[in-house]
């Protein structure tokens, strides 16, 4: 292979892994706490439709990414009013929230737009455009030099093929998600308010003793779940791709879910997982059948590889995934 | 401190739980500027006006009933089976396989190895997370799911790849033998003096359903299996502690499960299509949960829920065809039914139980 098709290789992988990432990180924070989330699928789709339509509307992808995740945080708040207030199933009130989703967004969609359940293809400030770096390869040297993009690259040095492919050219909220990860382990094991959420998913009576309010951090953890999920739905459908379309999540939600048991709740190893999942998908999408010293593996079991994998690490085959003590549990205080 | 009565419970909450959905959704058709009346209206036209609208409300029953009885029963044991829709995919192709290679004599030969073959691809599906949740300590409900997929990615190998004849492009079996055709209602019913609908694809699989939903009340009310299940459900050290084998009742109730969701395809796949296509499930596996939510997870319960998600079904793709309301309209209520079933059941029953004790201490 050469080194250039490696590089578009890896590219694809930090476009795919974006969206799984800020899904991850969302439920990471929900689940430290102690509020399992089956439902990021549903956020996620949510915030797709939402963000996808305002800034068809308005024209503005700015305003598209607020939509999305406003109408993410609603679902969250959902999830938390049955899963704190009213101490409902997590799980069941996640799976409701993905039919939920899958449901309204065709459903507004086609009374809004009238096209089949999606919405109108976005172009020019409706969508994410990439971030040009300083000194990279872009549309500018192309347009300067009378040739493409691509043949521009395919002429450059190795070190620049990395910088221009790799490095610059994403969509700001590519950049966001890979700075949620730092930020995320300095928030969870550095400050106060992380302490007591990691704390609140392993024992949150002793939360309760110590004067701390078990709800109001719970719900915390909820709305930062449901700001994440907004970022990565309006990504899926202002930068990744040009609008939305009916389930465009595709199962998303849950290889982000996958990741997390992946990574065991840790937001580095969180980032390597999405990474991991991201790249198989990119070579599944690249190339159809993989020739491997004889033997061909066809796509479907690399679609099937981020699953098969996540059951292996929860069968504690490679390391046990223990997840928060308190995980799925209502918290009742006692009398 | 003082209970509601059984009533209550059972048929109360659920009614007013639907109730509080139908609003809701009744605010959805309003919201998006159709008149909810004549919606109902039209979907009750469509779904049960005719013999052929209830031909296909009962055909669509036929695959609630059987994935619907596999999220109780696993329940009872106090599982979450989210994976029905990979085990009746698998289902789908244990039907297929009997059908295809073995050649039949009559239909009803057919019926009862194509039931067991569904049966058995479907436990063996279940079987996996069953173990690893038993064993192991995997959690189940990730399990099922992940299974889901890797079952979508599975048939659509097989499909693809093994089962697809020369030269079609299709991604489906070839066409099932005559011999195992399944007799539709109309011909079930035509016998006996009664006109069905030629065209509604209900056929004996509604049996099966009909006895699968006996056979699992049998099951969990009147035998020492079914006393087990429940107990691991209620508590699983008070269940150690009478000599139940945790590992042993976890497979057990999960294999059934699975084999409940499984036989599902006899209906869809042998009954309906008569080959098997990729997505033959249409999300039955994950209304089951709705179904046996507000079945109370009674066999009883899921019979009627199942009807009821029929008519949802057949009504929603009759508004579909007349009106502009598409047929996500389904999926919005499946939605909020289960979110109030399922997820705000508290939200329902601690006024009401505050009600109950307000009034009895009155009546003291």
């Amino acid at each position: 292979m050469e080194f250039l098709t490696i590089i578009q290789l890896l590219d694809s992988t930090v476009r795919l892994a974006t969206p799984l990432l800020l899904a991850c990180l969302a439920g990471l924070y929900s689940e430290r706490a102690g509020i399992f989330d089956i439902g990021l699928e549903g956020k996620m789709l949510m915030a797709a439709f939402f963000s996808a339509a305002a800034a068809a509307v308005t024209g503005n992808v700015w305003l598209g990414l607020l939509a999305g995740i406003g109408s993410s945080l609603l679902l969250a708040g959902l999830h938390g009013v049955a899963s704190i207030t009213f101490r409902g199933n997590q799980l069941i009130s996640g799976v409701a929230i993905n039919f939920l989703a899958a449901g309204l967004t065709v459903l507004i969609a086609q009374d809004w737009f009238q096209q089949g359940g999606r919405t109108p293809s976005l172009f020019g400030g409706g969508r994410f455009a990439g971030w040009e770096w300083p000194f990279a390869i872009g549309p500018q040297d192309a347009a300067e030099t009378g040739t493409s993009v691509s043949r521009l690259m395919a002429e450059a040095n190795p070190l620049q093929q990395v910088y221009s492919e790799l490095i610059s050219g994403h969509s700001v909220l590519v950049y966001i998600a890979f700075l949620a990860v730092p930020a995320t382990w300095w928030v969870l094991f550095r400050t106060r308010f992380g302490l007591r959420l990691r704390a609140v998913g392993e024992n949150p009576a002793a939360v309760d003793t110590a004067g701390v309010s078990v709800t109001g951090l719970r719900y915390g953890a909820v709305m930062i779940c449901g700001l994440l999920c907004g970022i990565a739905g309006a990504y899926l459908a202002t930068a990744l791709q040009a609008g939305f379309v009916k389930d465009m999540t595709a199962g998303r939600g849950f290889i982000a879910l996958a990741a997390l048991i992946f990574a065991k709740w840790r937001p580095w190893h969180a980032m390597g997982a999405c990474l991991l999942f991201g790249l198989l998908q990119a070579v599944a999408l690249r190339f159809q059948n993989i020739e491997m010293g004889g033997i061909t593996i066809p796509v479907q079991a690399m679609d099937a590889l981020p699953y098969v994998l996540t059951v292996v690490i929860l069968a504690g085959f490679v390391g046990r995934a223990v997840p928060p003590r308190a995980g799925g549990e209502p918290y009742v205080k006692e009398r | 401190m003082d209970k509601m009565p059984k009533w209550a419970d059972v048929v109360l909450i659920p009614l007013i739980s639907l109730a509080l959905a139908a609003i809701l959704s009744a605010l959805v058709i309003l919201g998006i500027g159709e008149d909810p009346v004549a919606a109902v209206k039209l979907m009750v036209d469509g779904a049960l006006g005719s013999t052929y609208g209830w031909g296909y409300t009962l055909y669509y029953a036929t695959n609630f009933m059987f994935t619907g009885l596999a999220v109780a029963v696993a329940a009872h044991a106090g599982l979450f089976n989210i994976g029905g829709e990979g085990q009746a995919m698998l289902g789908g192709l244990g039907v297929a396989l009997i059908c295809l290679l073995i050649p039949w004599p009559h239909w009803s030969l057919a019926l009862v190895f194509a039931a067991l073959g569904a049966g058995l691809f479907g436990a063996a599906w279940a079987a996996i997370p069953a173990y690893l949740q038993a064993r192991r300590g995997s959690h189940i409900v990730i399990t099922t799911i992940m299974f889901n997929f890797i079952a979508a990615a599975v048939l659509n190998y097989v499909l693809v790849n093994v089962l697809r004849p020369e030269g079609s492009m299709d991604p489906a079996t070839e066409r099932f033998p005559e011999a195992v055709h399944l007799p539709s209602l109309h011909e079930l019913l035509a016998p006996i003096g009664i006109s069905f609908s030629k065209s509604a694809p209900a056929n004996v699989s509604l049996l099966v359903a009909m006895g699968a939903c006996l056979f699992v009340w049998l099951l969990i009310w009147r035998t020492p299996l079914g006393y087990e299940i429940r107990s691991l459900g209620k508590s699983e050290p008070g269940a150690r502690y009478a000599g139940i084998s945790p590992v042993r009742t976890i497979m057990i109730a999960m294999l059934i499960s699975g084999a409940l969701a499984g036989m599902m395809a006899v209906n869809n796949v042998m009954g309906e299509a008569e080959r098997l296509v990729l997505n033959a499930t249409e999300g039955a596996g994950f209304i089951g949960i709705a179904v046996a939510l507000m079945g109370r997870n009674h066999p009883f319960g899921v019979f009627l829920a199942a009807i009821l998600f029929g008519f949802l079904y057949q009504g929603g793709a009759e508004l579909a065809l007349w009106t502009t309301i598409p047929r996500e309209l389904i999926v919005v209520i499946q939605a909020l039914v289960i979110l109030f079933t399922g997820a705000l059941d508290n939200m329902v029953r601690m006024p009401l139980e505050k009600i109950f004790l307000a009034v009895r201490k009155g009546q003291r």
